[in-house]
C-alpha cells in the first residue's frame, strides 16, 4: 500500500509536468493545425535563459522563473515570425520538417554557447516526500509543481473560455476565414497562440529539468516525445484530453517502473497503452467524429 | 432531361480522360515513345542500369584508400535504407519517425544470426572463411524486419497524420529501453559480432590491394545494387501506382478498387525491409550491434536526409545519403582548419553540422520544395537550355 501511495503520488506529479507540456503542444495543434516539433527544443532554450539569469543575480530561482517564462513567449513569436508563417499547408510533412530544423538550428546554438554537458538545475523547494500517518506522500516540489501546473490549466481555460481574446483565438483557429472577414487579425491570434504555447512549454521544462539529469540541449527531447504520447492519447484537439494523457502517461510510467522493477520497460508499456487507444479510437480518447471531405 | 443534360455536359466539357490515367498515366510501365526492345522493358533497363552502376562503384573502390572506402561503405548503408524509406514517404505519403528502430530490428537480428553460425562452426575462429555466412544472417535481419513492419504497418493503416507521427515516434525511443531491458542484447555496450573478413579466394584472385574495407564496400554496393533495383521497378510497377493512388486520394482510390489498408501496409513491409537490410549491413561494417547507433537522432536524420535530397526518387535518397555523411565530415575538417582553441574546436565540430543541417531544412523546404535533386534538374534544364539555344 505504501509503494502504491508512493508511486500514484509521484506519477501524478511527473504527469502534471507532461500534461503541462501536452497542453501546450495541443494549443499549437488547435492555432495552426501543425504538431511543434520544436516545443522540447524551444523549452529547453528559455531553461538555459533562467540558468544565466539565477547564475547572474546570485541564485535567485524566482528571477530565473520569471525570465523562462517570457523567454518562452518571446522564442514562440520569433520561432513563428521567421520560420513556420512561411510554411504551406498543402503538403502535412514541411511543418513536421521545418519544426525539426528549428530544433537542429537551437540544440546546435545552445550547444555552442552553454557545452554539450549536463549543467545542474535547482529546485526551489525540498524534493524528500513528507510523511502523512506513516505513508510517505508529497514533498514540497511535488505540490510547487501541482499548483504551477493547476494555475496554468486555470489560467488557459480562464483566457480561451470567459475572455474576448479567447473567443478570437478560438475563432480563428476553428473557421479563419469567416474570423478574418469578421476583422480578427487571424496572423496575430497564431502568433498569441505559438507565444502561449511556447510559454507554456517553457513552464513544463522548468519544473520537469529539476527532476531529471538537468539541463542539456537535448534534455527535453523524451520528454517531448512522452508529452506527445500523452497528447495524441487524449486527442490533439482537446485540451481536457491533454491534461487527461499526460497524468496517464505519467502514471503508467510511474506504475511500470515501480512494479516490474524495471524503468526500461516504461517506454514499451507506453507504446502499448498508446496502440490499444488508439486502434480502438484512431482519433484519441477525447476525439469527436468527423466528417471526411471527399 | 437528364439524359439531355448528361449529353449536354459531355459535348460541352473536356474531352473525359481515359480511365486508366489515375492509376497509370505518366508512369505507365514503358514511357511514351521509348524504343521499344531490351530498353523498353522497364526490369531490363533497370537491371542494365543497376549493373552498369554498380561495376564503375566496384572500379571506383579500388582507386579509394581503406578509409574513403569504409566511408562509401557508410553512404551506401544509409542509402538502402533511404531509398526503402522514399518508397513509405514519398510514394505512399505515410510519415515514419521510427525506421531507425526498425533498422535496431535488422542490425540485431543479423548480429544474432551471424554470432549463432560461429558458435556452430561455420565460421572460423580468424572469419575468415564462408562468407556466405553474412548472405544468411542478412536475410534473417531482412525478414525479422518485415515482421516488425507488419505489425507496426497494421496499426499505421488505421491513423493519419500527427497520430501515426506519434505512434512511430514511440517506437524510435523504444530501442535503448528493450535493448537494456533484457540481458541478451547486453546493453548500452551492444553484442559483438563476428563477421567474415574478404573471402580469401577474391583476395588471391586481386592481389594484396584488395584490403577488406573493399570488401566491405563490396557487400554494402550488393546490397544497395540489389535494393535499388527491386525499388525502381516496384515505382513502375502496378504496386507502385497502386501507392501513388493512395497518397493523392485515399478515397478515389478506394472507389478504384484499390485495397487502401493493404496497400499501406504493403508500402510499409518494403520500407521495412530494406531498413533491416541497412541495419544488417551497419553491423556488418562497425562488428558491433549497440543501441547507440539506432537512436531517435537516426530515425528523425532518416527523414531528414531523404527530404533534404528529394522526396520521391532514388536520385534524391543519393542526395541524401551524401548529405547525411558529408556533412560531419567536411564541418570537423572546417574546424580543424580554423585553429581555434580545442576547447572551441570541439564545440565547433560537435554542433556546426547540426546548425547546418538545420538551416537547409528550413530553407530547403520554404524555398526549394523537392530537394537538392529537384534544384540539380533546374540547373540541368538551365544548362541544357543554354547549349540548345545557339544551335536552334
Amino acid at each position: 500500500m505504501d509503494r502504491f501511495i508512493f508511486l500514484t503520488v509521484d506519477g501524478l506529479s511527473k504527469g502534471a509536468v507532461y500534461a503541462a507540456f501536452a497542453l501546450s503542444l495541443v494549443l499549437i495543434w488547435r492555432a495552426a493545425r501543425i504538431v511543434n516539433f520544436s516545443q522540447g527544443a524551444i523549452a529547453v532554450a528559455a531553461a538555459y535563459m533562467a540558468y544565466s539569469v539565477t547564475m547572474h543575480t546570485g541564485g535567485n530561482y524566482w528571477l530565473g522563473f520569471g525570465a523562462a517564462i517570457v523567454g518562452g513567449l518571446v522564442l514562440g513569436v520569433v520561432v513563428e515570425r521567421t520560420t513556420m508563417r512561411f510554411v504551406g499547408h498543402e503538403r502535412p510533412l514541411d511543418s513536421v520538417i521545418v519544426a525539426l530544423g528549428v530544433v537542429l538550428i537551437i540544440q546546435a546554438v545552445l550547444g555552442f554557447i552553454y557545452g554539450n554537458e549536463f549543467l545542474p538545475a535547482a529546485a526551489p523547494f525540498s524534493r524528500t516526500s513528507m510523511r502523512i500517518g506513516g505513508y510517505a506522500v508529497w514533498s514540497p516540489y511535488d505540490l510547487y509543481v501541482y499548483a504551477a501546473v493547476a494555475v496554468l490549466v486555470s489560467f488557459l481555460a480562464y483566457l480561451f473560455a470567459k475572455t474576448k481574446l479567447g473567443l478570437r483565438l478560438r475563432a480563428s483557429a476553428f473557421a479563419p476565414e469567416v474570423s478574418r472577414l469578421l476583422g480578427v487579425n487571424v496572423g496575430r491570434m497564431t502568433t498569441l497562440g505559438w507565444a502561449l504555447a511556447a510559454a507554456a512549454g517553457a513552464l513544463a521544462a522548468m519544473l520537469v529539468l529539476p527532476t531529471e539529469l538537468g539541463l542539456h540541449p537535448n534534455a527535453m527531447d523524451l520528454v517531448f516525445v512522452t508529452a506527445f504520447t500523452g497528447a495524441v492519447l487524449g486527442g490533439l484537439d482537446s485540451p481536457q484530453g491533454a491534461v487527461i494523457g499526460g497524468l496517464a502517461v505519467g502514471l503508467i510510467l510511474n506504475y511500470v517502473t515501480g512494479y516490474a522493477h524495471n524503468p526500461n520497460l516504461a517506454q514499451p508499456a507506453v507504446l502499448a497503452v498508446l496502440l490499444v487507444v488508439l486502434l480502438v479510437r484512431p482519433g484519441g480518447l477525447f476525439s469527436s467524429a468527423t466528417a471526411r471531405q471527399v | 432531361m437528364s439524359t439531355t443534360e448528361q449529353a449536354h455536359n459531355d459535348q460541352a466539357g473536356p474531352p473525359a480522360p481515359p480511365p486508366s490515367t489515375l492509376l497509370g498515366g505518366p508512369t505507365s510501365t514503358a514511357p511514351a515513345g521509348g524504343p521499344a526492345g531490351v530498353l523498353g522493358s522497364t526490369l531490363l533497363r533497370n537491371l542494365l542500369v543497376t549493373v552498369v552502376c554498380v561495376a564503375v562503384m566496384m572500379g571506383l573502390t579500388t582507386v579509394l584508400g581503406p578509409f574513403q572506402n569504409f566511408q562509401l561503405a557508410y553512404v551506401l548503408a544509409y542509402l538502402s535504407a533511404l531509398i526503402g524509406l522514399n518508397v513509405l514517404i514519398g510514394l505512399n505519403g505515410q510519415l515514419s519517425l521510427g525506421h531507425g528502430a526498425i533498422m535496431a530490428v535488422g542490425g540485431y537480428s543479423m548480429g544474432f544470426t551471424q554470432n549463432a553460425m560461429v558458435d556452430a562452426g561455420y565460421v572460423d575462429n580468424r572469419a575468415f572463411a564462408l562468407w556466405w555466412t553474412v548472405v544468411v544472417s542478412l536475410t534473417v535481419g531482412v525478414l525479422a524486419a518485415i515482421v516488425a513492419g507488419l505489425l507496426i504497418g497494421l496499426a499505421a493503416a488505421r491513423l493519419r497524420g500527427p497520430y501515426l507521427a506519434g505512434v512511430t515516434l514511440a517506437v524510435a525511443v523504444l530501442v535503448p529501453g528493450i535493448t537494456t531491458a533484457f540481458d541478451v542484447f547486453n546493453g548500452d555496450q551492444g553484442i559483438r559480432v563476428s563477421v567474415p573478413r574478404r573471402p580469401p579466394a577474391l583476395a588471391k584472385v586481386l592481389g594484396p590491394s584488395f584490403t577488406n574495407e573493399q570488401w566491405q564496400a563490396w557487400v554494402a554496393l550488393f546490397a544497395v545494387g540489389l535494393v535499388g533495383l527491386l525499388m525502381a521497378n516496384l515505382i513502375r510497377s502496378r504496386y507502385g501506382r497502386m501507392f501513388k493512388a493512395v497518397r493523392d486520394d485515399e478515397v478515389a482510390a478506394q472507389l478504384s478498387g484499390i485495397n487502401v489498408a493493404r496497400t499501406q501496409i504493403t508500402a510499409f513491409v518494403v520500407s521495412s525491409a530494406t531498413a533491416g537490410l541497412a541495419g544488417g549491413v551497419f553491423v556488418f561494417l562497425v562488428k558491433n550491434s549497440q543501441p547507440g547507433f539506432f537512436s531517435l537522432t537516426l530515425s528523425l536524420y532518416l527523414v531528414l536526409a531523404l527530404v533534404l535530397g528529394g522526396l520521391g526518387s532514388i536520385a534524391g535518397a543519393i542526395w541524401g545519403a551524401l548529405f547525411l555523411v558529408a556533412v560531419p565530415y567536411l564541418t570537423a575538417q572546417l574546424s580543424r582548419g580554423l585553429h581555434v582553441p580545442p576547447d572551441l574546436e570541439l564545440r565547433l565540430s560537435g554542433n556546426l553540422p547540426l546548425a547546418i543541417f538545420g538551416l537547409a531544412l528550413i530553407l530547403v523546404t520554404i524555398i526549394a520544395p523537392g530537394g537538392i535533386q529537384a534544384l540539380v534538374r533546374r540547373i540541368w534544364a538551365w544548362l541544357y537550355g543554354l547549349v540548345r539555344r545557339p544551335a536552334g
